[in-house]
C-alpha cells in the first residue's frame, strides 16, 4: 500500500528540504553578499546581512589588480582539456569493461577507484620532480594531464555504469549490420549514451574547475587558473574579506551558472542506476 | 544462395561444453527451426552461425566458403533479435538504412530498398518515427525490414516473437512464413515454442543439452519421433508416455500415444478411468484422466461437443496403429 502523505507532512518535508538547501547554499550566498560590502562592513560585528551600502568597488579593485581573463582562460583550458582528454580515453575503456569484460574487470575498476583514496600530497614530490624533468612546471599541459589522470577513475566508472545499461544486443545488431568497432562506438553506442556522457562531462568540468591542490602547487604565473586567483587574495599582508569574496564570486560564477542550467542532467547522472 | 554447413562444430564456455561436436546441413532456401527447451543451446548455435560467438572447434561453411573465422558482417547473414535491437536514437527509416549505410550502398538504391521494404511490411506511414513510438509488432517489422534490405544469403531469427502478445504472435508468424515463401531465402529460426516450429518449418532441428536429437520435417517428427524426448516435445498437448505392464504388453519399456489418438467411449474400452479436469476450448476438449495404469494423468483430445465433465467414468482405447514404442534407453523401437 502506498504511504499516505498528509498535507502536514508535505509542509514539514518541504520546509526541511528548503532548510537543508539554504544551509548548504549559505556560505556561497554570504560570499556573494560580502563581495558587495566595504572592507569595514565585511568584518563588522555583529555581521550585517543585507542592510549595507552596496558597492562594486571590490570588483573594480580586483579587476585592476589581477588579470581575471587570463586566469579564467587558464581554468577553461585546464578543466575543458582534462575532461575532453579523459572522455577520449574513458569511452573505449568503459566500452571494453562493459561489453567484453574479463575475469579481472571488477578488480580493475576497484583498483582504479582505490587510487582516489591516496592522499594527493603523497605523490606531490615525485610529480613535481617529473614536471621539472619534462620542463612542464607551471604549464597548462601538465595540469591537463594530471587532472585528467585524477578524474579518470570517476569518468570511467560513470561511463561504465551508463554503458552497462545499454543492451548488448543493440551493439551485436550493429555488428551484424556491418559496423566496424569504430562505427559501432561512433554511430550506435555514443549517441545512445549522450545523456550519460553529458553528465559525466559536466561533473568532471566542475571537479577540474574546483581542483585546488595541484593547480596551486604546480603553477605560478603562467598557467595559474581561478583557484590561484582566489588564493592570491588571501594574503599575509592583512585580511581583505570583501576583495577575497569578490574574487571568489568571480571565480565560481561561471561554474555556478553552468551548474544551474544543467542541474537536471547532473542529478540524473549522479543518481543513474540507483533510481531506475 | 544460402547453403549452410556445420562440421563438428562445438562450443565451450570455460570448462562447460554447451554444444558438443555436431554436424548439420541447411539447404538453400530452407526454413529451418531450432527448437528445444530453455538452455538447450539453440540460441548459442544460432550465434555461432552468425559469428557473434566464436566456435571452440569445427568449421562453418556458407555457400561452400569457410566462414568459421569471418566477422559477422562479412558472412552475408542478417539477424532479427528477440529484443528487436533497434537503434533507439534513429528514426525507422535510418534504422532500416543503417546496414546499407555501413555497406556504402548508393543513396538512390537505399531509398528504393527502404520504400520496397516499408511497403511490404506496412511501415510506410511510420518511417519518420522513432522505435520508442512504435508498438511491439511494428518494432519487430522494423527489425525484419532492417534485415531484408541487406538482401542476405540467410536470415537468422532469435526467438523474434517471444516479446509479443499471443494474438500478435500468430499474425507475425504468418507474416514471416509468407515472407519466406516470397523471398525464398534460407531462414534459421530459433524458438522454444513447438507450435511455432511445427507451423513454420520446412525442417525442424530438435536440440537438448546442445545435442541434436532429431532432424526432420514437422510431420516426420510428429509421426516418427526417434526417442522419448522428441516424442514428448513435439505435439500439443504432449504425447502420453505409459510405462510398466501396459508397455510390456507391446514389447516396449515405454509406449507413447498422442492425445488425439485415443478413442473415448461411455460403455466399453481397454482402460476404465475417471475424468479429472476437462478443458473446453470450444472446437476441442482436453481431458486429463486419472486411473490409466502407468500414466497419470493421461491427456485425451476429444470433440468439443462431447458432453464430459469432472468425475465422469469413461472407457479409453488407444489406436494401436498410432502407438509409439520405446526401449529402456528411450529410443524408438521399429
Amino acid at each position: 500500500m502506498a504511504r499516505a502523505v498528509t498535507q502536514q507532512r508535505k509542509i514539514i518535508n518541504t520546509t526541511l528540504a528548503w532548510g537543508v538547501g539554504l544551509l548548504i547554499f549559505f556560505p556561497i550566498l554570504w560570499t556573494i553578499l560580502t563581495s558587495f560590502k566595504t572592507e569595514a562592513q565585511a568584518i563588522a560585528d555583529p555581521p550585517i546581512f543585507l542592510g549595507f551600502d552596496w558597492t562594486l568597488e571590490n570588483y573594480a579593485a580586483v579587476m585592476e589588480r589581477s588579470n581575471y581573463s587570463r586566469f579564467l582562460w587558464n581554468s577553461i583550458i585546464i578543466a575543458g582539456g582534462s575532461t575532453l582528454l579523459g572522455i577520449l580515453i574513458a569511452v573505449p575503456a568503459a566500452w571494453s569493461m562493459a561489453f567484453v569484460p574479463s575475469k579481472r574487470t571488477k578488480d580493475i575498476l576497484l583498483w582504479m577507484l582505490s587510487t582516489k583514496m591516496l592522499p594527493a600530497v603523497g605523490v606531490l614530490y615525485p610529480i613535481y620532480l617529473i614536471c621539472i624533468q619534462f620542463g612542464i612546471l607551471d604549464s597548462k599541459i601538465a595540469l591537463v594531464i594530471i587532472l585528467m589522470l585524477i578524474n579518470l577513475p570517476i569518468i570511467v566508472w560513470m561511463l561504465y555504469t551508463y554503458f552497462k545499461e545499454i543492451p548488448g544486443e543493440i551493439l551485436e545488431a550493429a555488428r551484424m549490420d556491418g559496423a566496424s568497432l569504430k562505427e559501432e562506438v561512433l554511430y550506435v553506442l555514443t549517441p545512445m549514451a549522450i545523456p550519460g556522457i553529458a553528465s559525466t562531462v559536466l561533473l568532471n568540468v566542475i571537479l577540474a574547475w574546483n581542483e585546488a591542490f595541484w593547480t596551486l602547487n604546480l603553477t605560478a604565473a603562467k598557467a595559474a587558473p581561478l583557484t590561484a586567483f582566489i588564493a592570491s587574495y588571501s594574503s599575509p599582508e592583512g585580511l581583505f574579506y570583501a576583495k577575497l569574496s569578490a574574487a571568489s564570486t568571480m571565480a565560481i560564477a561561471p561554474i555556478l551558472i553552468l551548474g544551474w542550467f544543467s542541474q537536471k542532467q547532473l542529478v540524473s547522472g549522479l543518481t543513474f542506476g540507483a533510481v531506475k | 544462395m544460402g547453403h549452410i554447413k556445420l562440421s563438428q562444430v562445438s562450443k565451450r564456455f570455460g570448462e562447460v561444453e554447451v554444444i558438443p561436436p555436431l554436424d548439420l546441413t541447411i539447404a538453400d532456401g530452407e526454413f529451418t527451426v531450432f527448437v528445444g527447451p530453455s538452455g538447450c543451446g539453440k540460441s548459442t548455435l544460432l550465434r555461432l552461425i552468425a559469428g557473434l560467438e566464436d566456435v571452440s572447434a569445427g568449421h562453418i561453411e556458407i555457400d561452400g566458403a569457410d566462414t568459421t573465422h569471418v566477422p559477422p558482417a562479412k558472412r552475408g547473414l542478417a539477424m532479427v533479435f528477440q529484443s528487436y535491437a533497434l537503434y533507439p536514437h534513429m528514426s525507422v527509416k535510418k534504422n532500416i538504412a543503417f546496414p546499407m549505410r555501413m555497406a556504402g550502398v548508393p543513396l538512390e538504391e537505399q531509398e528504393r530498398r527502404i520504400s520496397a521494404a516499408a511497403e511490404a511490411l506496412n511501415l510506410t506511414d511510420y518511417l519518420d518515427r522513432r522505435p520508442g513510438q512504435l508498438s511491439g509488432g511494428q518494432r519487430q517489422r522494423v527489425a525484419i525490414g532492417r534485415a531484408i534490405v541487406r538482401e542476405p544469403q540467410a536470415f537468422l531469427f532469435d526467438e523474434p516473437l517471444s516479446n509479443l502478445d499471443a494474438a500478435l504472435r500468430v499474425g507475425m508468424r504468418m507474416e514471416i512464413a509468407e515472407l519466406h515463401k516470397k523471398l525464398k531465402t534460407t531462414m534459421i529460426y530459433v524458438t522454444h515454442d513447438q507450435v511455432e516450429a511445427m507451423t513454420m518449418a520446412d525442417k525442424i532441428v530438435v536440440l537438448r543439452a546442445g545435442v541434436i536429437e532429431q532432424v526432420g520435417s514437422p510431420l516426420e517428427l510428429y509421426h516418427a519421433p526417434c526417442n522419448e524426448f522428441v516424442a514428448g516435445f513435439i505435439g500439443s498437448p504432449k504425447m502420453n508416455l505409459i510405462k510398466g505392464a501396459e508397455a510390456q504388453k507391446h514389447g516396449a519399456a515405454t509406449i507413447g500415444i498422442r492425445p488425439e489418438h485415443v478413442d473415448v467411449s461411455a460403455s466399453e474400452g481397454l482402460w476404465k478411468a475417471t475424468v479429472g479436469v476437462a478443458e473446453h476450448l470450444g472446437s476441442d476438449t482436453f481431458l486429463h484422466i486419472h486411473g490409466v495404469p502407468g500414466c497419470d494423468p493421461l491427456t485425451v483430445r476429444v470433440d468439443g461437443e462431447l458432453p464430459v465433465k469432472h468425475g465422469d467414468e469413461i472407457f479409453l482405447t488407444p489406436q494401436l496403429e498410432k502407438l509409439h514404442r520405446f526401449d529402456a534407453q528411450g529410443l524408438r523401437v521399429a
